[in-house]
């Protein structure tokens, strides 16, 4: 007897679908905790340092403190809004909910699920990452064109810490160990990116280190994105953070599948 | 349906979860409703239901949510899903309960919304990981019905099980696992004509009296098997009377299919 398989496509729309129905069912659970904090988070970077730094760094790089920190934070929504979920929730559904054992006992593959799950994740922090934006505005930051593109930049950012997340996720062995993840990789990633000081202060060796932060490109494109884009240096940012989601999504697809399918 | 019957460690989720492609085999190859495993396995999956053995419904979502997620995930199309939705909720028996969340159900509820689920899509093969383990015997005739049901409407169904009465009950074929290899195959009463006979006698008495009465069965080539506080000799429809007699004083009874588990998978679980 010959077999029956006609070879199933590797990305199924239906499965995206599903995937993503799931998550806005979820969602529509916990939208206005996750909203609230987006606004609330933003102010308090503002009022801290806008209001308490402000009083001694008027001007950076010719824009208003209050300003560079307000579209600095943007990056910061980006990253807890993308890293953790990528590692706690992938970490919770898989171990202790098993939903992806549910969910690959249907017609999903793990590569299926772990786009379908980034890619959701993505979007959330680009979303919510241009929170900063707007809460800057009444705090007199004036709106252009460019900001448009800014969820499209915290969607690519996203989508590489999200990615990275998950990758974490099936490492570790412990829920613990995510402890030393967000003090040793991501506290000292957000803080050398250019988000409340301009990366020009420091040593040239942390200057150089922060060349390869993805966090640091993605402060300069949303900088770019408001005062004025940079030709071709927000090309190259871009394609950094493009190239960084890229090779997370490998390394997050392959760890998930040794974990999921034994 | 065919039941897998063995004790816990024979490899019963295993075989299950090859089936799915999500356990890799080390060696041979396995084809499930005409597909290749794992080559084609979300074709097969498509077409299968699995109900596996540890609960993974999504809590935080109702039983209707956990549903028509399903729903969508099984390429039901959009215009049928309300129906087959309808259809799962009947099956469950939770139209009722359909917009309580999951951690509002009591254990069989969320059994029956488990099986549910692995239903929604009317699967040409249904697979039943261990389906009323841990339930109350009340709640497991209650899902025993259900299975049952889906037998007599000609659905496949595989199921894994280590109680025996549930394998006796459901199964039209049953096969005995132990140690990863199918060590019998047949109908539960195929399987007790061939292994253990129609009739077993019991004796009673202290742990010494016991082991002397094993000794004299064995001896006579009689097969025994302990059954905690008495001994059985099993097939002693052939045994000489007085021999039974001399033995003790034992009691008659049919020969059952755990007779047949205990004698193929052996009495002390390593």
């Amino acid at each position: 007897m010959s077999s029956r398989g006609t070879g199933a496509k590797r990305y199924e729309w239906a499965t995206f679908e599903g995937i993503w129905n799931r998550e806005f069912t979820l969602f529509k659970r916990y939208w206005l905790s996750t909203t609230s904090s987006s606004v609330v988070q933003p102010v308090i970077y503002l009022l801290a340092f806008g209001l308490g730094v402000g009083t001694l760094v008027t001007e950076v790089d010719g824009i208003s403190y209050v300003e560079f920190v307000g579209t600095g934070s943007v990056a910061t929504a980006v990253l807890f809004a993308s890293a953790f979920p990528g590692m706690f929730n992938t970490y919770v559904r898989r171990v202790f909910q098993r939903t992806y054992d549910a969910l690959l006992a249907a017609p999903v593959s793990v590569d299926e699920l772990a786009l379908a799950e980034g890619s959701w994740i993505a979007a959330k922090a680009g979303f919510y990452g241009s929170f900063p934006l707007v809460v800057t505005m009444f705090f007199g930051l004036t709106p252009t064109w460019g900001m448009l593109l800014v969820p499209l930049i915290g969607f690519v950012t996203g989508l590489g810490f999200a990615f990275f997340g998950m990758w974490v996720s099936a490492i570790i062995k412990t829920i613990d160990e995510t402890t030393y993840v967000t003090s040793i990789v991501l506290t000292p990633l957000f803080l050398v990116a250019g988000t409340f000081f301009p990366i020009s202060n420091l040593p040239p060796g942390l200057q150089f280190a922060a060349q390869f932060n993805p966090l640091y490109h993605c402060v300069e494109l949303v900088r770019d994105a408001c005062f004025g884009w940079q030709w071709p240096a927000d090309l190259y940012h871009f394609a950094f953070l493009t190239v960084f989601a890229v090779l997370m999504w490998l390394v997050a697809v392959r760890q998930l599948r040794r974990r999921l399918v034994d | 349906m065919l039941g897998l019957l063995g004790p816990n460690g024979a490899g019963k989720s295993t075989t299950m979860r090859m089936l799915t492609g999500q356990t890799r085999p080390t060696s041979g190859a396995i084809r499930v409703l005409g597909f290749d495993i794992p080559k084609d396995s979300k074709q097969a999956r498509a077409r299968m239901g699995v109900v596996p053995q540890m609960d993974n419904l999504d809590t935080e979502m109702t039983v209707e949510q956990n549903l028509t997620t399903f729903a969508a995930l099984y390429r039901i199309p959009r215009r049928d899903r309300r129906e087959a939705l309808e259809r799962a909720l009947d099956i469950a028996q939770l139209s009722q309960r359909r917009h309580a969340k999951v951690t509002e159900l009591s254990g069989g509820m969320k059994r029956r919304l488990l099986i549910a689920r692995g239903l929604v899509h009317d699967p040409e093969l249904v697979l039943l990981d261990e389906p009323t383990v841990g339930l109350d015997p009340q709640v497991r005739q209650e899902l025993w019905s259900l299975i049952d049901a889906l037998r007599s409407q000609g659905t496949t169904v595989l199921m894994s099980t280590h109680y025996i009465e549930e394998a006796e009950r459901l199964a039209d074929d049953v096969a005995v696992m132990s140690h990863g290899t199918i060590v019998a195959r047949g109908t539960p009463q195929e399987l007790r004509t061939a292994h253990v006979g129609v009739r077993a006698t019991e004796y009673y008495g202290p742990p010494d009296k016991l082991s002397a009465i094993e000794r004299a069965a064995q001896a006579a080539g009689l097969a025994t098997r302990r059954t905690g506080p008495s001994i059985a000799v099993l097939r002693s429809e052939d045994a000489q009377e007085d021999l039974l007699n001399n033995l003790g004083d034992g009691v008659h009874r049919s020969a059952t299919l755990e007779d047949v588990f205990v004698l193929l998978t052996g009495e002390v679980l390593e």
